[in-house]
């Protein structure tokens, strides 16, 4: 459905802007109908911007994005292309124009992408979304913004999308802003709809979140992939030294973190390097021209380091 | 050691008073890390606050806070001048916004210093020796806040809120920004500033219970502003007793669960609002044990030695 194809996104930096700094470094990956991908990564990786090139809210430098076999840039009506992409994004409350009530932020919808709709076959479709996404409709349609919980606005923001028809979301970070007992709930009305053939693309940095939900499951560094592959596949057997490291940082209550040292540091890497040389513990002058590797069936991984039983050589 | 005793502070709006924080009995003792965790909206940030920094529209409505034996003046703003930052300091929730954009960092620290009559070169020995505690080089000092990360910028004000050996620490959701890697780096310091004695007790304040399991000594649940159980942090994880932590921890995401595998479910309805809050337990409308003595307020139940919970459902012993 959707392919993501050496995209890139560089900023000028530097005294006159003469150097380049890859937010998005030469990214492919594709999303196929009824999946949900999750792209996994720490602030400053990239996984934001990837969701704003898709959603057209800012321009790629390099690569495209193609979108049922048609490159979106090539797309001149912008609201077509809304009409089957969405984005939600990390904080509800800021989303919502708090002086309207939500129906009247659903009748927008209609005024907008379908006016030749009556206001009673719309009312009833409204209707019929908000109780596809657990939600009582008498309870919800008539109150402000303010008077709902987060949980709740998150998963009407997901109605909104549904009621436009998406077939493609781009969730980005949507429920690291809500409380541990409605979390779940999104999660589950996401996880709903996908079995009815929606495409996600869920940014997250939690871990458990990306296991628990998605299909398959991208680990991002420094604007590059650095370990792709089914989820179950990529947490069972995590490859990348990178991968382990956000493995082993998850806060759990099955067990308690070991005291291993965590190196927070590292910017300068030279070209040609892989980016986590200087953070690895096994990195050396080998760990040069990185590219993926097949390690099983969708399982791949970008680290010189990795044998072919899965164990690293130091 | 920090002694709290029938806490009650309200928020006054203009319908009445909201009962964010309402007769709280609590401590925390010396060298312990008490992890406190709730919902949003259930008083954890309030209680936080209210011991550092009361004021309008909170208001203090009754209760005693006695800290290391000497009572704590909490809603007088003006003499608490004398114990904030030094005995009683706070990260607060937003810390990556609390430094001066105006100011390079060193220069801010000077200031603050100033304004409670300290010298700066006084503490700059102490000062460069924490920075390194928090792996920051020394330069960030003669740097903008721009110029630093987040996780960066954390560290910094965990740094300054210490820099006077306090002897409470309350940290207010300061991981919730972070990455995992930078949130699992900046909860073992917070633990270490503990045991190098820098500070001599911590409130930590989440709403994620498994970052609680990894550094807290005991954990207390709140639920709309009240406690719902207090125990030792295996205790809890390992033996919840209220209808509500059950249900916390089981809605938690974990690595290892996947939705095919098991459904995980939240829990239903919405915590009620504190404006007037129902009669009895405060828990009852979501519960599923609920019964007719519900409607009355739980007693506080002492299961085990340390572990008690406020629930009529739960037996002592049971």
């Amino acid at each position: 459905m959707l392919e993501v194809v050496n995209l890139s996104k560089a900023y000028n930096v530097g005294p006159l802007g003469k150097e380049k700094f890859y937010a998005v470094d030469n990214v492919s990956f594709h999303v196929a109908d009824g999946e949900i991908v999750s792209l996994i990564g720490e602030s400053g990786s990239g996984k934001t911007t990837i969701g704003k090139m898709i959603l057209r809210l800012i321009k790629p430098t390099g690569g495209k994005i193609i979108f049922n076999s048609v490159d979106i840039q090539s797309i001149k009506n912008r609201k077509e292309y809304y009409r089957l992409v969405q984005g939600i994004f990390q904080d509800p409350f800021s989303s919502y124009n708090p002086i309207f009530k939500i129906d009247r932020i659903f009748e927008m919808i209609r005024e907008e992408f379908y006016p030749a709709i009556t206001k009673e076959e719309w009312s009833k479709r409204v209707k019929k979304v908000v109780e596809d996404i657990g939600l009582n409709p008498s309870e919800i349609l008539g109150k402000f913004p303010h008077q709902l919980s987060g949980g709740q606005l998150q998963r009407l923001l997901i109605a909104r999308a549904l009621l436009i028809d998406a077939k493609f979301l781009v969730a980005d970070e949507i429920i690291s802003m809500l409380d541990a007992s409605t979390r779940i709930d999104v999660l589950n009305t996401l996880i709903k709809l996908k079995e009815k053939g929606l495409s996600v693309l869920f940014i997250t940095h939690d871990l458990s979140l990306g296991y628990y939900t998605s299909d398959r499951t991208i680990i991002l560094y420094r604007g590059s992939i650095m370990e792709y592959g089914d989820t179950v596949k990529v947490f069972k057997k995590p490859l990348h030294p990178y991968t382990k490291m956000l493995l082993e940082s998850v806060p759990t209550t099955q067990k308690v973190w070991s005291n291993s040292y965590i190196s927070l540091h590292g910017r300068n890497v030279l070209p040609s390097f892989c980016k986590f040389y200087d953070r690895c513990p096994l990195g050396d002058s080998t760990c040069k021209n990185v590219s993926f590797e097949k390690f099983e069936e969708s399982h791949f991984v970008a680290c010189v380091k990795v044998t072919g039983e899965g164990e690293h050589v130091a | 050691m920090l002694e709290v005793r029938n806490l009650k502070l309200y928020y006054r709006t203009l319908r009445g008073y909201v009962r964010a924080v309402d007769d709280v009995t609590f401590q925390v003792r010396d060298g312990e890390l008490l992890g406190l965790a709730g919902e949003s909206g259930c008083g954890k940030s309030t209680l936080g606050n209210g011991l550092v920094l009361l004021k309008p529209p909170m208001n203090f409505v009754g209760g005693e806070v006695q800290l290391d034996g000497e009572k704590l003046p909490i809603e007088d703003y003006e003499r608490m001048r004398d114990y904030r930052f030094k005995k009683v300091s706070i990260i607060p929730q937003y810390a990556m916004d609390a430094l001066n954009p105006t100011r390079k960092i060193g220069r801010y620290i000077e200031e603050i210093l100033e304004s409670r009559g300290i010298n700066f070169e006084s503490v700059r020995e102490t000062l460069i020796e924490r920075l390194r505690l928090v792996n920051l080089p020394e330069r960030v000092l003669r740097m903008y806040p721009i110029e630093l990360s987040g996780g960066m910028k954390q560290r910094m004000v965990m740094v300054i809120s210490t820099l006077l050996n306090p002897s409470l620490l309350i940290a207010d959701e300061v991981t919730s920004a972070l990455d995992v890697s930078t949130q699992k780096a900046v909860c073992l310091m917070i633990r270490n500033f503990k045991e190098l004695g820098i500070v001599k007790s911590i409130i930590f304040i989440t709403h994620d219970i498994s970052v609680l399991y990894q550094i807290a000594d005991r954990i207390m649940i709140m639920y709309a502003g009240k406690i719902a159980e207090v125990g030792k942090t295996a205790q809890i994880i390992q033996n919840p007793l209220h209808p509500y932590t059950k249900m916390l921890l089981t809605s938690l995401p974990e690595v290892g669960v996947r939705y095919t595998e098991r459904m995980l479910s939240g829990i239903p309805g919405q915590p009620p609002q504190l404006l007037e809050p129902p009669k009895g337990c405060r828990f009852k409308e979501r519960c599923p044990l609920r019964d007719k003595v519900c409607d009355k307020d739980p007693p506080l139940v002492e299961i085990e030695e340390d572990h008690v919970a406020y629930c009529w459902k739960v037996k002592p012993n049971a």
